[in-house]
């Protein structure tokens, strides 16, 4: 259960952590709780994994690296492995089966983050030659809008 | 502005990439670590959040776990000279999370425009897909791709 605490620190902790000697503190007071309460729900909220990490958001493309937003065609037979090898790959961040309703064929799609843009296209070789499928890539060509800040619902 | 980091900054991403420390000073405890001071540690995070090399510091939620079952990818097949005004559009709706021009890939991917939708249900995402369909004009080809699974979610590692 979330209750209404744990609500308000997700809902309102989003963004904007105090870079002060004391952050949890000054956090704290603006929610009108203690220190030591805060630290406690926070790690709570990690241990049932309500949150996946408490900290920076990098983005990692004003570092000189790349985040690439890649797909391909999978098919079922094959899925365990090719899930296997393409989770191997340390720079794979994010991977999820997708299906749709309009006939695309791509069903896996994934997230390569690599800390140099110049190894993106090494990694993907590799990643072609793991698992015997063509990988698309779709490289961001603009961003016009990013902001993963989402209200708990329940 | 993009710029590589330094060796300290590169330290500081590697010690907090998976989470600050929960400690009444964690910028202390990163300094020990670093063999720098907390005012540095605290500078630093400074000028990344300002550079744009850190988006936000907060919690990030497991949005599965916080009620967003339905993640629907929506893409769209606009035409090149109106992409721009096209994605500030649909970006600046409040229930796009993520939207950008990606480039096609025919013949088999003929969309250049995707918009990240979030729901507490697959109706729910195809009520606001519809509303970026009406701004965009029913011949607009599209598509939505549902996550059926998450195979995988660490996020950014560097190191």
């Amino acid at each position: 259960m979330i209750d209404a605490l744990d609500r308000t620190i997700i809902d309102r902790l989003q963004g904007d952590f105090p870079l002060v000697d004391r952050p949890y503190a000054a956090a704290a007071a603006a929610l009108g709780i203690d220190e030591s309460t805060l630290l406690d729900r926070l790690q709570r909220l990690l241990d049932r994994g309500l949150l996946s990490r408490f900290g920076p958001m990098y983005q990692v493309e004003r570092m000189g690296g790349a985040f690439v937003l890649a797909a391909m065609q999978v098919a079922d037979a094959d899925w365990q492995q090719v899930v296997e090898r393409v989770n191997a790959f340390p720079e794979v961040a994010h991977n999820y089966r997708r299906e749709s309703a309009g006939g695309t064929p791509f069903n896996m799609w994934f997230v390569l983050a690599t800390e140099s843009a110049a190894a993106i296209d090494e990694l993907i070789r590799r990643i072609e030659t793991a698992t015997g499928l063509p990988v698309f890539t779709f490289p961001k060509c603009k961003e016009y809008f990013v902001e993963m800040k989402l209200a708990v619902r329940e | 502005m993009n710029r590589p980091l330094d060796d300290i900054d590169r330290r500081l991403v590697l010690a907090t990439q998976g989470g600050l420390p929960l400690v009444a000073q964690p910028y202390h405890e990163l300094a020990e670590a670093l063999g720098i001071s907390s005012a540095e540690v605290i500078e630093r995070l400074r000028r990344m959040l300002a550079d744009g090399l850190i988006r936000r510091i907060g919690a990030v939620p497991n949005h599965y776990a916080i009620g967003y079952t339905a993640n629907g990818m929506s893409v769209w097949d606009v035409p090149d000279d109106r992409v721009d005004r096209l994605g500030e559009q649909i970006g600046a709706l409040d229930f796009v999370t993520h939207c950008y021009h990606r480039p096609r890939r025919l013949p088999e991917w003929p969309y250049n425009l995707f918009a990240m939708v979030h729901g507490s249900s697959r109706d729910e995402v195809l009520e606001k897909v519809a509303v970026i369909a009406a701004l965009l004009g029913a011949d607009c080809a599209h598509d939505v791709l549902f996550s059926t699974t998450i195979l995988k979610k660490t996020g950014l590692r560097i190191g």
